[in-house]
């Protein structure tokens, strides 16, 4: 471990984070809202669950490389725009939440829902103020793989050069130097747990009404 | 008003669930639908804020067909209790009762002061405002379903077996709270129940409907004890029908009421030989409350606590024969305490008299 290159390098540390950040979180936000329409038209129709559900899961199963590639052919990029990234990794976002979504709308108690619709909720006030927000436990947990697995995602992008914490990587290997990679990997974990602690504390704030219980 | 006119909801496979029903629920009155399952009440019930359409026929809101009307408004004019309660979890107990005031327009803070008025009336505590669902009983949870479809005062209320998810001791709890409310609010209700004693107990009127979705009869719980139209409602009335028609029938003087000579606690054995009438006294205390029977031949000292015999209900003036009479026949000295609105001694009455009160009462032979 060198750590005066580090202290050299922190500059250019700072910069890749700051990337990583950025294209690991849009997705993630533009993901959840692209998932929430969708998630709620399969939690509608049991004739679209599976169909929706099971085409996620085909993106899913994509290799993150083949898209990253692939990609630029289908929205006229460059194959450096870092919009790729964000639009593949929003990919995933969505296959992921889909379901998401469409469970955590099915998780909120037929009997709420009967009492909103008796009480006379409309259909959007029943989505926006009751089932959404009942929702919200599920769709956290959700977020909370899809924003690790992003992390863990991007740094795929270093292979076609996208500048984020995955740059550490290449560079290590190519000049046979560890401190780059082990910095690189604590990076990436300890900004993965800092997102997950963010939702956690997300999830807390949004429902105050949840039993008391130790989230794991 | 709530009336149904000819109302049928047949499925698309065939099943017909509600067949043809008539039905009217006069206002400011408890109407109850009461049958076994599958019967069509809970579809009845949920057709009238229009849960489900009906297939044809109308069913009128004070004279006003529900069918021309926007389905979410209706809703907003009626109160709508279910088994469960079905309470918003995500929301204190205080927004919960809130709820339909806040969805009418009126302001948050309007809603919670009346929501809290509200809690109070069905025997909630203020502590409880601030709460979520999930911090309260069974028993709890289905106050705030009540007081929830109050908020906004409707004048309409469907209850989809309001009291059947708690345990027996709470429901008739609530019952009797929910009989007290609705003599001071006066709304017209129409519950749905499967338990034939809670409907005789609550309604101004049932509605017994058979499997099939029929009306099989409609009338008032006396009524359906002593003239049951068919077999079919005589057999889900049920057994021992001459005794719990009783229950609807006013003692209200008729039944004279025997002096009853009385000992306090701690009174001597001789005492208590010389005031018993047979082989059993009764005991009070400084206030004449009756507290139990004792026999004195069998105390040796005083008369303690532990020396009385429980077993007696005491029925109050102002009951009916079938208090009255179970009174008499759980005493052990088979003379029925009877005791007035402040629980202090009148008397005694034996089963005999109550019998002979009830041979004169004229209701039980014309009701035809």
């Amino acid at each position: 471990m060198n750590f005066e290159w580090l202290g050299r390098q922190s500059d250019n540390i700072v910069f890749l984070l700051g990337w990583h950040v950025l294209l690991a979180v849009t997705p993630l936000i533009l993901g959840l809202l692209i998932a929430l329409p969708l998630g709620w038209w399969a939690h509608r129709s049991r004739r679209i669950y599976p169909l929706l559900v099971g085409v996620a899961g085909l993106l899913y199963t994509v290799p993150s490389l083949a898209l990253f590639v692939l990609l630029p052919l289908v929205l006229g990029t460059k194959i450096l725009d870092p919009l790729n990234i964000v639009a593949a990794l929003t990919v995933y976002t969505v296959a992921l939440l889909v379901r998401v979504v469409a469970d955590a709308l099915d998780s909120v108690p037929e009997d709420t829902v009967q009492a909103a619709k008796a009480m006379g909720y409309r259909g959007y006030q029943s989505l926006l103020k009751v089932e959404l927000p009942v929702g919200v436990p599920v769709i956290c947990a959700g977020l909370r793989v899809a924003a690790v697995s992003n992390v863990s995602l991007v740094s795929v992008a270093a292979l076609l050069g996208i500048p984020q914490l995955g740059s550490l990587f290449t560079q290590g290997f190519q000049l046979r130097f560890y401190t780059p990679i082990i910095a690189g990997i604590v990076l990436c974990v300890v900004l993965a747990m800092i997102l997950d602690g963010l939702i956690i504390l997300l999830n807390r704030w949004l429902t105050p009404w949840t039993p008391k219980v130790v989230a794991s | 008003m709530i009336k149904f006119e000819n109302v049928t909801k047949a499925y698309p496979d065939g099943t017909v669930a509600v067949d043809g029903l008539n039905l009217e629920a006069p206002t400011g009155k408890l109407t109850i639908l009461v049958g076994p399952s599958g019967c069509g009440k809970t579809t009845s019930l949920r057709m009238i804020n229009r849960l489900i359409e009906p297939t044809s026929g109308t069913i009128y809101l004070d004279d006003q067909p529900t069918s021309g009307m926007d389905a979410a408004l209706l809703r907003r004019r009626i109160g709508y209790v279910i088994q469960h309660a079905g309470l918003f979890p995500h929301k204190t107990i205080v927004d919960n009762v809130s709820t339909m005031p806040v969805l009418l327009g009126e302001s948050r803070q309007k809603a919670r002061t009346k929501a809290l008025e509200l809690m109070e009336r069905v025997g909630l505590p203020a502590s409880f405002a601030k709460r979520y669902p999930w911090q309260l009983s069974g028993g709890q949870q289905q106050r705030v379903g009540v007081a929830r479809a109050l908020a906004s005062d409707p004048a309409f209320m469907l209850m989809d077996e309001p009291f059947s998810a708690v345990d027996p001791v709470v429901r008739a709890q609530l019952q009797e709270e929910f009989l007290r409310l609705q003599r001071e609010i006066g709304k017209t209700i129409i519950m749905v129940t499967h338990d034939i004693d809670e409907a005789l107990k609550l309604g101004d009127q049932v509605a017994v409907m058979r499997v099939g979705g029929k009306l099989a009869q409609m009338a008032t719980p006396s009524e359906l004890l002593t003239s049951p139209a068919d077999e079919f409602v005589a057999d889900f009335v049920g057994r021992d029908r001459g005794y719990r028609s009783l229950g609807f029938t006013k003692t209200a003087g008729a039944v004279s009421i025997g002096e009853e000579s009385v000992v306090q606690l701690g009174a001597s054995a001789e005492e208590a030989r010389a005031k018993a009438s047979g082989a059993w006294v009764l005991v009070v205390d400084g206030g004449r409350k009756p507290l139990g029977w004792t026999q004195p031949e069998l105390l040796n000292g005083e008369v303690k606590r532990e020396n009385l015999n429980l077993s007696g209900i005491p029925a109050a003036a102002s009951g009916t024969m079938r208090q009255l009479l179970d009174a008499a026949l759980s005493s052990p000295s088979r003379r029925g305490v009877v005791v007035n609105e402040h629980g202090e001694l009148i008397g005694t009455v034996t089963a005999t008299d109550v019998v002979k009160a009830i041979e004169a009462e004229p209701h039980l032979e014309t009701a035809r």
